[in-house]
């Protein structure tokens, strides 16, 4: 595919229309990913999740600057929520990254979750794997709110940093469930502010709580993210993290379970798009369920004689 | 499945901090279903056509009050032109002189709107002349 040769040589143009087309579900996506997949693996993502406000974008706009300095080339998704009703969004993380827009080695893509739960857009992990294959040695994902369903950034990235911020309130409430297990690092930000110390203590008591235990160390690390404070530090322990996943085999493991969750998912989402436009779209489900109200038939059997007829 | 949806760059070029009237369009066109990309303030003309090439923006829509939209809108339209993005509809908003306007408009901007212009009217604007 011709868009996908411009990609790969770094055309921006092509690796933005690559990935609305995946946004998009658009049969070239196909193509263009059955194509890039070969190149993909190289680049480390990192998730960065927290609550609104924390400051995950200018983190990830810090962050990206000191891997500049290092030479690596950056991609960042940038992930908002849609509105509920209207399927429309406001997309504003770009405006604590300007200073990167025009930077050649830094590509930004800021990305709706289009209604899909778990705080990443359907089409995030196809970019991930659009940006791997043309090159980038770091791809950041930075997820909209908190809370439980954020769980899923796990599905995509190798390291993820959990931002929070003093003043949340007790117990750390915001980051409790799920967001704890799942973190490989943790950052309190807006470190000069009152009770920094506090949420280190409390971060540190609950992760002690953890029943599974790894070698990996779990770094909680303060950080003044607006005035460039702790910035190295928390690129050390990305780059520290990296080398862990190697050397333990983990990365390896990690991104097995990934190809196993994105194929099941992959089958359910096309085996879902089958079935509605054979069955749903020309009415024959409704004369089905007909049957079903009238007691002529089963729910169970009429499952069977649609998996039948889809398997074939 | 999904159906494709517009995509905006609302963008502040040059120098003046109001941006009072980008936020309000930005969430008229979200609640008319469009996925708005804001740029936030001073942004420059080459800034503004990065963001919308790795954002691939269907629209960039200018907001401008500091009456230096005859230089850094043409500047926007013809950039976005040199990157191969011609495609993109470009337009502008904020305090405009009438007389500007055809300047503007032979200068690759697409339509310009002025104070008092209903949100519902850039919405459809934008609906009927996407590419």
């Amino acid at each position: 595919m011709e868009l996908v040769q411009k990609a790969l040589k770094g055309n921006r143009r092509a690796i933005a229309r690559l990935i609305s087309l995946a946004e998009n579900e658009e049969k070239e996506a196909v193509t263009a990913l059955r194509e890039m997949f070969p190149l993909t693996g190289k680049a480390h993502i990192v998730g960065i999740t927290g609550p609104p406000g924390s400051g995950k974008s200018t983190m990830t706009d810090k962050l990206v600057k000191e891997l500049r300095k290092r030479g690596k080339k950056v991609a960042i998704l940038a992930v908002d929520p849609a509105s509920p009703f209207t399927g429309g969004a406001i997309l504003g993380d770009r405006v604590r990254m300007s200073d990167l827009n025009l930077d050649e080695g830094v590509y930004i893509r800021s990305l709706s979750t289009r209604g899909k739960l778990g705080g990443l857009s359907k089409a995030t992990h196809y970019a991930v794997k659009i940006l791997d294959a043309c090159g980038f040695d770091y791809i950041f994902i930075e997820t909209v709110g908190v809370g439980q369903s954020e769980v899923d950034i796990i599905k995509t990235a190798d390291s993820i940093l959990v931002v929070t911020v003093p003043g949340l309130g007790d117990d750390i409430q915001a980051i409790k469930a799920g967001i704890l297990e799942i973190g490989d690092i943790f950052i309190v930000n807006k470190a000069d502010r009152d009770g920094a110390n506090r949420v280190v203590i409390e971060l540190e008591m609950m992760l002690g709580l953890n029943a599974e235990k790894d070698e990996w160390d779990h770094p909680i690390l303060m950080t003044v993210a607006s005035e460039n404070k702790g910035i190295i530090e928390v690129v050390e322990a990305v780059i520290r993290h990296k080398e862990y996943l190697d050397k333990t085999g983990l990365l390896a493991e990690r991104r097995r379970e990934r190809l196993e969750t994105e194929v099941l998912e992959l089958v359910v989402q096309n085996m879902t798009r089958y079935v509605n436009e054979k069955f749903v779209k020309d009415g024959s489900f409704q004369e089905e369920v007909d049957k079903l109200v009238r007691k002529e038939n089963d729910p169970y059997t009429l499952v069977q004689s649609i998996l039948a007829d889809t398997v074939k | 499945m999904s159906e494709k949806l517009i995509r905006v760059l609302v963008a502040k070029p040059g120098l003046d901090g109001h941006d009072r009237g980008a936020k309000v369009i930005a969430r008229a066109l979200r609640d008319a279903g469009m996925e708005v990309i804001y740029s936030g303030l001073r942004q420059t003309p080459e800034q503004i056509v990065a963001a919308a090439v790795q954002e691939d923006v269907d629209v960039v829509a200018m907001s401008l009050l500091s009456g230096a939209h005859n230089h850094l809108f043409p500047k926007v339209a013809k950039l976005l032109a040199e990157e191969g993005a011609d495609d993109v509809l470009v337009m502008g908003g904020g305090v405009i002189p009438d007389s500007d306007i055809p300047f503007l408009k032979e200068n690759g901007i697409a339509e310009v709107f002025t104070p008092g212009t209903p949100t519902g009217e850039v919405v459809n604007y934008i609906k009927n002349n996407v590419r």
